[in-house]
């Protein structure tokens, strides 16, 4: 991508927003009244968000129990979205898959977008050969596709929720600098930055006080897109086996191991857990959508 | 601007080197070993000296330094060397499937780009109004939706409406097309759909930007057709930023359909890669990285310098 | 339902019976000439061509039609594990020491090249084979440990000399890995056959497009007069299961020789109707537990044993069967061989009773005993392929939750399980030995010694059982052989719990109901040079 340099913050809205967590509630709130769609994503993440904390209570059933007498069930009144190939309740494993979702998906768009924060920041400011060498490096992960590298990594490291959130953030990493850099780039021009220098403050503290702080828009623009990519990412490396691991409920999960040979004959093991992805990737997407409008109509290539 | 260029186009190279050298040391921290995966991956009777036999001959018994100063060797050969599943040339086995993968990659190209032009200037120009919800939506679905999973619903829409199936085995274009055709169409579809939504959203706010700048504003306000200002202004414009987005996405699409292609069954390099990383083929394995990087970089190339020529505002840095 | 004995004998009736006769006996009816077949290699790919030295069915589906062997299983009844014809071997004679073996060649075998196969070749190819020169790999080297040399005196007869007597030889010989190659091209290049084919079998090489297929056409000179029936075929390379069905269904391919789950199966009967026939078999491959014996507390028999006495085998293999490849109960030796334990003997080994309480409260009482807490949590390794591995993997943590252990699944892709498997760094551990010709006396050697075995995961040394399996390997006496077969099961599966079997696997194959002249065997490598199989026209 060409170095097209991001515009600074918008001064009405800087000087609107005393604190970084202030301006971003106040943005929050612009979108939620302004964008119906992202406020029906939102709904939908505070749905999924409660789903999670509260499955024991919701679910119907254990997710991990096995019936060989209730085997391919359909949906009914006893199981509402019926049973897979050992009788265990999709409902109960959609529900508590969930959990495997947001973990997934917090986890590694949190971790992968701080990280690319910290490193796209810093190389910024501090500019010429220490820039130079991290650019190169971010250029080496970024000429992977994400899946690639996350298959490698996963390879690798092995199986299991941590391991695939792991190998999941590390290509969002380079991602994420590469986008923070550009705003860094220009807010390390500003006066403040300059005054601060002038200050004689150390370089972690004019980078954690003064740059970061400015280049949140961004990076909460980067993580909200990252949340749905790593859904659909595990989902993929899932349906490959090199996932999460079974019995855990997961949705990528649902569907491999059977779910897509027996579609024909039991079409609700496929169908609803890859529903249960959609509308969670949807959501997260017409959340971040408008969180981007709100903060920075700009920044659309992500 | 020349010396911006040149620097740019040297630029390449380190970053190939970092992928090569990447590539080479993450595959060989790989746990397990190709030797024991081929010869004992069934069970059966293998002594540990016929295995050690093997490893001599793939040349795994050097050490790390020394293979990849004759993997670098080869190289500037431009030989990729022997895979070490199959033993054949890794070109020869990535020259198969980079047929089909080209030719998924530009059908879904084309669908996205029909999708994409007239649904993003529809919703850019019905700025928060039902038309733009709609594409929104729609765009942000096929964003949502996992490919591989709307490849498995069309399979099964198949199978349960028609009882039929897309043929399992790839013939070229030109020599069956009818054949090619409805074997490849259903994947690029499943893949186009999700392309078209990045490209659809891109077109809408590069229309949307530019319906902003000044001279459409006093174009319009000069009271041209609203019709012509669209054809000879702005979708010219807002061209830019959407011919990248697709020309990176088609890189992309060159070595990424991993998943898809496993779930059409496609003899593609996504597939190739697949089966190379759970088959702990190294040469494969590398070869493969490193063309698909190599795409990547050079489409990434390519469009700096459509930006440089096109666009004269751009900061060289 | 807890099995009564009077239950459990009927069920040994019934295996006995499926062993008898495939489940659709097909009809002696008049085969048709022509057409060609497409079929599912349920793989990526295959390592090389050369089947002397890989060991997967990735080889033999698609390759196999190419060659002969010099005796093959009967295809006219591949189940008889004791049933072998001549391929390129006209007749064969023992001598009276069982310490020779002369094989008359037929005259008529030619090469697809167009050179006559001799003995020269035979000899050649088994010494690569035997005595594989330094630097070739050949995977069945072990399996022919009783042979001194292979000798060809006269172009049509070739002789083996065995060092010692033993029933384990001509199962060995009739192994399907064992194509036939051509003396002056391995002279030429040992590795020729790595990446080419030059066979005498019923087909001759078409094309091999890598990741894709295989394609073969009829070979008019092949040496059985009248065969083979098909013009042709192709093996279509297809990893995932979902298009492999798909595939079947769809009428784009007829037969994935290997299995599919039985679900699957079921599904594609309500799909297709009666333009499916379906074949079942007991497989010979068998899925097993290895306790590692040095990590604690499985260094323990008495906790090998409770691990063992948990699982409900034959309510188990109730379940199981339903949506795994796996179902019949048994010992070491495969069921179907006829030196298998009968069900009294099984009944005596811990596990394989049909009192399920009474085991699992002996199963609670020997872990307390051995200082094993309530609630005490291992990891089970298992392989990352769905059947029957993971499938049964889910069960096995059910059946261990009900003696109170608390087992997690710890789940690897293929080349790290393995990896695992040799370095030893796991408590208890999923394994298989997946076997072609049913060869009960070779195919045990598995449980020897970790210094004797390299695919004896548990680790365990055991000079007895050792010393048992020597006794075995030279014991020609039928009557002798099996009760010597019952104290080494007995001190694998009971006294010392070395390893816990599961279950049996279960071969079902539903195919294209016009395909004919195929019969299904207890193994996926056996019965697959295609030569007597016709296509019904549609």
């Amino acid at each position: 991508m060409a170095d097209v340099a991001l515009p600074a913050l918008d001064v009405e809205e800087a000087a609107l927003a005393h604190g970084p967590a202030r301006r971003a509630l106040a943005a929050m709130w612009r979108f939620a009244r302004r964008k119906p769609l992202g406020f029906a994503g939102v709904a939908v993440v505070i749905v999924m968000v409660l789903t999670a904390v509260l499955a024991p209570v919701v679910a119907p059933y254990d997710p991990l129990a096995t019936d060989y007498g209730a085997m391919f069930a359909p949906p009914d009144a006893r199981h509402w979205l019926g049973t897979d190939s050992f009788g265990r309740d999709v409902l109960s494993r959609i529900i508590f898959g969930s959990r495997t979702a947001l973990l997934v998906g917090f986890g590694a768009s949190v971790v992968g977008a701080t990280a690319g924060l910290i490193i796209g920041t810093a190389s910024g400011y501090f500019g010429g050969r220490i820039d130079m060498i991290v650019q190169r490096i971010l250029d080496v992960f970024l000429s992977f596709p994400l899946i690639v590298l996350a298959l490698a990594v996963v390879a690798i490291l092995g199986t299991g929720t941590f391991k695939v959130i792991l190998a999941i953030l590390v290509p969002m990493v380079p991602r994420a600098a590469r986008v923070c850099r550009a705003t860094a780039l220009s807010v390390r021009e500003s006066p403040y930055v300059d005054a601060a220098r002038a200050c004689g403050y150390g370089h972690v503290r004019i980078i954690l006080r003064h740059m970061v702080p400015n280049v949140i828009p961004p990076y909460l623009i980067v993580l909200t897109a990252f949340l749905g990519q790593a859904i659909l990412l595990e989902a993929s490396l899932s349906y490959l086996g090199l996932g999460v691991q079974e019995p855990t409920p997961a949705w990528g999960l649902m569907l491999q191991g059977g779910a897509a040979e027996y579609a024909e004959s039991a079409p609700w093991i496929p169908i609803f857990p890859g529903l249960a992805i959609s509308l969670a990737v949807f959501a997260f997407n017409l959340f971040g959508d408008s969180l981007r409008d709100a903060l920075d109509p700009k920044l659309r290539t992500l | 601007m020349r010396r911006y260029l040149v620097r740019r186009f040297l630029m390449m190279f380190p970053t190939l080197f970092g992928v090569a050298l990447f590539i080479f040391v993450l595959i060989r921290l790989l746990p397990g070993d190709i030797v024991q995966l081929r010869m004992a991956g069934e069970g059966g009777f293998v002594s540990e000296e016929a295995m050690q036999q093997e490893r001599q001959r793939l040349g795994l018994d050097r050490s790390i330094g020394r293979q990849f100063v004759d993997w670098m060797k080869g190289l500037t050969r431009l030989d990729l060397g022997l895979s070490m599943w199959t033993g054949r040339p890794v070109t020869y086995e990535i020259g198969i499937r980079f047929q089909l993968s080209l030719q998924i990659a530009i059908m879904a190209t084309l669908i996205a780009i029909a999708l994409a032009l007239p649904l993003g200037t529809i919703a850019a120009l019905y700025q928060d109004r039902w038309p733009d919800y709609a594409v929104r939506v729609f765009s942000i679905a096929g964003l949502a939706m996992p490919s591989f999973w709307l490849g498995i619903l069309i399979l099964l829409g198949f199978l349960i409406a028609f009882h039929w199936t897309p043929p399992m085995v790839y013939v070229p274009f030109w020599v069956d097309p009818w054949g090619n055709l409805s074997q490849l169409i259903w994947p690029a579809l499943a893949t186009g759909y999700r392309y078209s939504a990045v490209a659809t959203r891109m077109t809408r706010s590069a229309v949307l930007e530019v319906l902003r700048e000044d001279y459409i504003r006093t174009a319009r306000a000069k009271g041209i057709r609203r019709k012509l200002i669209l054809t000879r202004h702005a979708l010219k414009n807002a061209m830019l930023p959407v011919v990248t987005v697709i020309g990176l996405e088609f890189a992309f699409l060159i070595g990424g359909l991993v998943v898809t292609e496993q779930v059409f069954n496609l003899n593609g390099l996504g597939k190739l890669f697949v089966d190379a990383v759970t088959q702990y083929d190294y040469t494969m394995v590398q070869g493969l990285v490193l063309l698909v990087a190599f795409v990547f970089i050079l489409s990434n190339f390519v469009v700096d310098l459509l930006y440089a020529w096109l666009d004269p505002r751009i900061r060289y840095r | 339902m807890v099995p009564t004995s009077t239950v459990t004998r009927v069920s040994v009736l019934l295996v006995a019976l499926l062993l008898a006769l495939p489940v659709r006996a097909p009809a002696e009816e008049t085969p048709v000439r022509g057409g060609e077949l497409d079929f599912v290699v349920p793989a990526a790919g295959f390592p090389s061509m050369d089947a002397h030295r890989e060991e997967t069915y990735a080889v033999i589906h698609p390759l196999r039609p190419f060659y002969s062997l010099l005796i093959k299983v009967d295809p006219k009844n591949p189940s008889d594990p004791t049933a072998f014809v001549g391929d390129v071997a006209e007749s064969w004679t023992k001598s009276a020491d069982g310490l020779t073996y002369t094989f008359k060649l037929r005259k008529n075998v030619k090469f697809h090249d167009g050179n006559p196969l001799t003995s020269r070749d035979v000899k050649a190819s088994f010494d690569k084979i035997i005595f594989p020169p330094e630097g070739v790999v050949s995977d069945r080297k072990a399996m022919f440990f009783m042979v001194k040399s292979v000798e060809a005196p006269d172009p049509t007869t070739v002789v083996f000399r065995l060092k010692f007597a033993t029933e384990a030889f001509i199962p060995a010989l009739a192994n399907p890995y064992n194509w036939i190659y051509e003396a002056d091209i391995l002279a030429r290049d040992i590795h020729w056959y790595e990446t080419h084919v030059m066979g005498s079998g019923p087909f001759k090489f078409k094309e091999y497009v890598a990741g894709s297929h295989v394609s073969g056409v009829r070979n008019p000179d092949y040496f059985m007069p009248g065969l083979p029936y098909l013009d042709g075929f192709r093996a279509i390379f297809i990893k995932q299961e979902a298009p492999q069905l798909a595939a079947i269904r769809g009428g784009r391919a007829m037969i994935n020789f290997r299995a599919f789950p039985p679900k699957a199966v079921e599904d594609l009967r309500a799909a297709m109707g009666d333009k499916l026939a379906v074949q079942e078999s007991p497989w010979n491959c068998g899925l097993y537990l290895a306790p590692n014996h040095k990590a604690k507390p499985f260094d323990d028999p008495r906790v090998r044993r409770a691990l063992s006495l948990a699982l409900d085998r034959w309510e188990g293999s109730k379940a199981l069967s339903r949506v795994a490849i796996v179902k019949t109960v048994g010992g070491l030796v495969f069921p179907g061989s006829p030196l298998a334990a009968s069900q009294a003997e099984l009944q005596t080994i811990a596990g394989y009773g049909t009192d399920i309480k009474a085991a699992r409260t002996e199963a609670r009482r020997l872990l307390r005993e051995a200082g094993v807490p309530d609630g005490f949590s291992f990891k089970l390794h298992n392989r990352a392929v769905e059947q029957p591995y993971k499938a049964v993997g889910i069960w096995l943590i059910d059946q261990w939750r009900q003696i109170g252990l608390n087992v997690e699944h710890w789940v690897e892709p293929t080349a790290p399980f393995f990896a695992t498997l040799r370095n030893g760094n796991f408590q208890v551990t999923m394994d298989f030995n997946c076997q072609a010709v049913v060869n009960p006396v070779l195919d045990i050697s598995k449980f020897l010694s970790n210094d004797r075995s390299a695919s004896n995961y548990a680790q365990y040394q055991d000079r007895t059982l050792d010393g048992l399996y020597d006794e075995i390997v030279h014991e020609t006496d039928q009557g002798k052989l099996k009760s010597d077969l019952r104290r080494f099961e007995k001190r694998v599966l009971d006294e010392q719990a070395h390893y816990i079997m599961t279950l049996w696997w279960n071969r079902i194959v539903p195919y294209n109901a016009r395909l004919h002249g195929w019969k299904i065997s207890p193994s996926h490598y056996l019965n697959q040079d295609l030569a007597n199989v016709w296509l019904a026209p549609e």
